[in-house]
């Protein structure tokens, strides 16, 4: 399996086998349940849906409902696909963490950030800001400066770098080491820090 | 939700918490850090007063302990739970009416004194 669905609980230390602290993110990832599983013959390509988190079922579409009866599971709140599967899973497998992850190796994690709302450029883009306090400078120490030259372009180029909402984006944190696996509890212990507050949703990469 | 479930990850340390002495800023304390060269391990020790205890309760917290030797004072940070640490022994409980001895540093002879606890 390539991946996971998974929430995050929050974060602590540990001490790794050189004595270092370590801080780390905890995840309950799943169980996940296979709701679909696309074929090179159907779909054109090959992948699986997994979904996670229990969900009621007066909360859910008729349309979704049939989904998950297909599955012969009950209604879950996140379904994500992910592509080359490493083994064949049937619908309706649960997948659990500790069939995927082992400790010591290294995993992507995708969350969405927390939202910052409408920051300027020296938070949202880590500008310096005009950089002098005096000589003049009285209402702009925080300001971006130019955005361009003169006559000639004669327009401000696509994609500049300015002031605007930060954060609340789909965010990626690559090689992350997994400290611990406990199976019984559906925990994993991931080294670092990973994007989105505590109870959001958390898709691991292998 | 979340507490309870990083309590099962910090339950480990709990024990290792709970055999270590009492002791606080003030107190004189002999640390035995484990200390590897190569493939061998031997212990040396670090004695002074500790100035500090930051992040108490958790799994982050640690002490700081200076020393004052030939007239040069060194301070050591060591994480509380730490598997280097293999022994903390108080050896002088100091009177002391702040919980961080910062002012320590600027003081020499015997105004660096700390007064015993009786």
């Amino acid at each position: 399996m390539p991946g996971l669905i998974g929430k995050k609980v929050g974060m602590t230390s540990v001490f790794d086998e050189n004595g270092k602290s370590v801080a780390c993110t905890l995840i309950k990832v799943g169980p996940c349940v296979v709701t679909q599983v696309r074929t090179l013959e159907v779909d054109g390509y090959e992948a699986l849906q997994l979904a996670y988190d229990e969900k009621k079922e007066k909360n859910t579409s008729k349309a979704l409902k049939g989904h998950f009866k297909k599955a012969s599971t009950t209604p879950k709140r996140k379904l994500v696909e992910f592509q080359f599967p490493d083994q064949k899973y049937d619908l309706g497998a649960e997948v659990k963490a500790s069939d995927v992850f082992s400790e010591g190796e290294f995993v992507d994690v995708v969350g969405k950030s927390k939202g910052k709302g409408f920051q300027g450029v020296v938070k949202r883009h880590n500008f310096g800001g005009v950089g002098q306090a005096t000589h003049g400078q009285h209402n702009r120490q925080r300001h971006p400066g130019a955005i361009g030259a003169c006559s000639y372009p004669a327009r401000v180029f696509k994609g500049l770098k300015m002031a605007g909402r930060m954060g609340n984006a789909r965010t990626k944190v690559t090689n992350l080491k997994v400290m611990k696996v406990l199976a019984e509890e559906n925990l994993v212990l991931i080294s670092g820090a990973i994007p989105g507050s505590r109870n959001s949703y958390i898709i691991i990469e292998k | 939700m979340s507490k309870g479930l990083i309590s099962i990850i910090e339950k480990e340390y709990q024990e290792r918490r709970s055999q270590l002495p009492e002791f606080k800023a003030g107190d004189t304390v002999n640390v035995h850090v484990k200390i590897k060269e190569g493939d061998k391990e031997r212990i040396q020790q670090f004695q002074g007063a500790v100035l500090q205890r930051r992040n108490k309760n958790t799994n982050g917290e640690t002490f700081t302990v200076r020393k004052v030797s030939n007239g040069i004072a060194i301070e050591r940070v060591f994480p509380i739970l730490s598997p280097n640490i293999d022994k903390i022994e108080v050896i002088r409980k100091g009177k002391v009416r702040r919980a961080r001895l910062f002012y320590l540093r600027g003081l020499k002879g015997k105004a660096a004194k700390i007064k015993e606890k009786r």
